[in-house]
């Protein structure tokens, strides 16, 4: 057990001071706007709960736009989801066990990770373009109908891929971490037994897994939700506004129109879901440490 | 297992195949990415990458970029240390709290605080200066290093501390001459995430900066020209992007899951 002592604060001050300075000072800014409206000049109205009413509620512009924009974000991180983890899954039990493979492949499948974002978008803008893109013309050559400019469904495609591509290897370094520590004698009593390799998945790899697989899941599902700069670059969240998540909704509405009072708003509701997210979470992985510890001792 | 080596090249071919491209570009001259499609560089050149090291609003971009993301880094660094090593050794006052308290600033949406932190610098009179980005970053970059950092303190048996204040040790002594060099990997990788971090950040770095301290993010944003759209350069600025993480990510391929699941795993 660890010992007792709020002289620790001490060293937890430093930190606390700045991150305070960076999140809590320009929070409230936001709640400050959240409750006024503003028609330029910095000339202020009280609007009390005006904006969250207008959010909240889906017959308003405002709220319409919103209930969209989050609808659009929980298909998306759904997508990503049923994608990224089986796939991710798959590939970690492609992936060489022993010798130099490990370490190509190691530093191969990180590099999407270490992109920029923006560039990650760039990639992908020219990649599937028809007239300079591989992928676009590719496609156009086999006579699909492939424009992400116009169709909402090649728009979409085009962002899930870039997603897949940018962020499984994520999944599939975590879950080669989960493999890396099962004992070869759990394999080699499974091959006496006789076992398939799909009891092997079952009964030895999947249960090794859990635990990482929990922090995969609940990280591609936070970064997907916030996701802004990747589909900004590559289609503004066009066509119309097929691909506009929150976070490029509120980006427009707070440094493209400055309307400082609906951003504020959205800006803290939004918040308050990935703060939330953010919770379960936490509790879920300390559940998990604690299991771990309890394990162990 | 042959099925698993085809699993593995073709997911590896899948990641390798838009980068390629993307290289591909940066060595051809417009006109030949406007022409007809092709696989490799029929006129080689190195004109785009010649153009971003002689113009100084390009290479201005990387050096804005280097200098905010190294900034940022150090301050990362060493503010969190001694507050992992808090928390992985004591019990105080609201530490549940302000640990969730941390991991939810790691979290929190960039386009949230895009805005305010665009007023809070101008307050203070940063704005368009590489110190806004740097410390606009810690938003995230200091909770990331203080949960990855206590991941690698708790593996630290705690006798160790012990012993060494038995042995007549004063604690900065103990934290310095000791204790950092035991955790010198886990700090080298927490410095790669707080660098990678920063340097693949777009969204506050373009909103706090206007002219002086534009990093290549935004710099790259902005190739559209009379002529047309630049797009050997936009690939030759990408790739130069890509350099630094493919360099460094060798001496961290083992703990690169370690650092993105937050130092547990």
């Amino acid at each position: 057990m660890k010992p007792y002592n709020n002289r620790a604060w001490f060293l937890v001050l430093p930190v606390f001071l700045i991150v305070a300075f960076s999140a809590i000072l320009p929070l409230m800014t936001v709640v400050n706007y959240s409750v006024q409206d503003t028609f330029g000049n910095n000339e202020f109205f009280w609007n009390g709960i005006g904006w969250f009413k207008e959010l909240l509620d889906p017959k308003s512009e405002l709220g319409g736009r919103f209930i969209d924009a989050m609808g659009r974000n929980f298909i998306f991180s759904f997508l990503i989801l049923a994608i990224e983890i089986p796939l991710g899954i798959a590939v970690a039990l492609a992936m060489p066990r022993q010798g130099i493979g490990v370490s190509i492949s190691l530093v191969l499948l990180a590099l999407p990770l270490l992109i920029p974002w923006n560039v990650v978008g760039t990639i992908w803008q020219v990649f599937g373009r028809a007239d300079i893109g591989l992928m676009g013309w590719a496609l156009t050559g086999m006579g699909i109908d492939y424009n992400y400019v116009s169709g909402v469904l090649a728009a979409w495609i085009t962002i899930i891929m870039m997603d897949v591509w940018h962020w499984t290897s994520l999944v599939v370094l975590l879950c080669y971490a989960g493999l890396r520590a099962i004992p070869d004698a759990y394999y080699q009593a499974a091959r006496i037994d006789g076992a398939s390799r799909w009891a092997i998945f079952r009964a030895i790899q999947l249960p090794k897994m859990n635990r990482v697989l929990v922090i995969a899941v609940l990280l591609r599902f936070m970064d997907s939700f916030m996701i802004y700069t990747e589909p900004f670059v590559v289609t503004g969240g066009g066509p119309g506004n097929a691909t506009t998540f929150i976070s490029i909704d509120l980006v427009k509405i707070a440094l493209g129109q400055f309307d400082l009072g609906k951003a504020a708003a959205l800006s803290l509701v939004y918040n308050l879901i990935i703060l939330t997210v953010c919770w379960v979470f936490y509790t879920i992985m300390t559940h998990f440490e604690n299991a771990e510890r309890r394990m162990q001792s | 297992m042959k099925s698993s080596r085809i699993v593995l090249g073709l997911y590896t071919l899948f990641l390798m195949l838009p980068i390629y491209w993307l290289v591909n570009m940066s060595l051809k001259t417009n006109a030949e990415i406007t022409g007809p499609l092709t696989l490799f560089p029929q006129q080689l050149t190195l004109q785009n990458y010649v153009k971003i090291f002689t113009d100084s609003s390009w290479y201005m971009g990387y050096v804005n970029a280097v200098l905010y993301v190294l900034i940022n880094t150090i301050i990362s660094i060493v503010l969190a240390l001694p507050a992992a090593y808090a928390f992985s050794r004591y019990r105080f006052v609201g530490d549940k709290h302000l640990f969730f308290w941390l991991l939810s600033n790691r979290m929190a949406p960039a386009a949230v605080f895009a805005l305010p932190f665009f007023n809070l610098y101008q307050a203070v009179g940063l704005f368009d200066t590489v110190w806004a980005v740097a410390l606009a970053h810690c938003l995230f970059n200091v909770p990331l290093a203080v949960w990855i950092l206590e991941g690698f303190i708790s593996g630290v048996p705690r006798e160790i501390d012990e012993t060494a204040s038995i042995d007549g040790y004063s604690f900065p002594r103990f934290f310095g001459k000791i204790f950092i060099p035991l955790i010198a990997n886990g700090i080298g990788v927490a410095a790669f995430f707080c660098f990678m971090f920063s340097w693949v950040e777009l969204l506050l770095a373009r909103t706090l900066t206007a002219t002086n301290a534009k990093p290549i993010s935004a710099i790259m944003t902005r190739t559209v020209s009379a002529a047309g759209m630049d797009w050997g350069l936009l690939a030759a600025a990408g790739v130069l992007t890509i350099i630094p993480g493919a360099v460094v990510i060798w001496f961290v391929r083992n703990y690169i899951a370690k650092g993105f699941a937050l130092g547990r795993v």
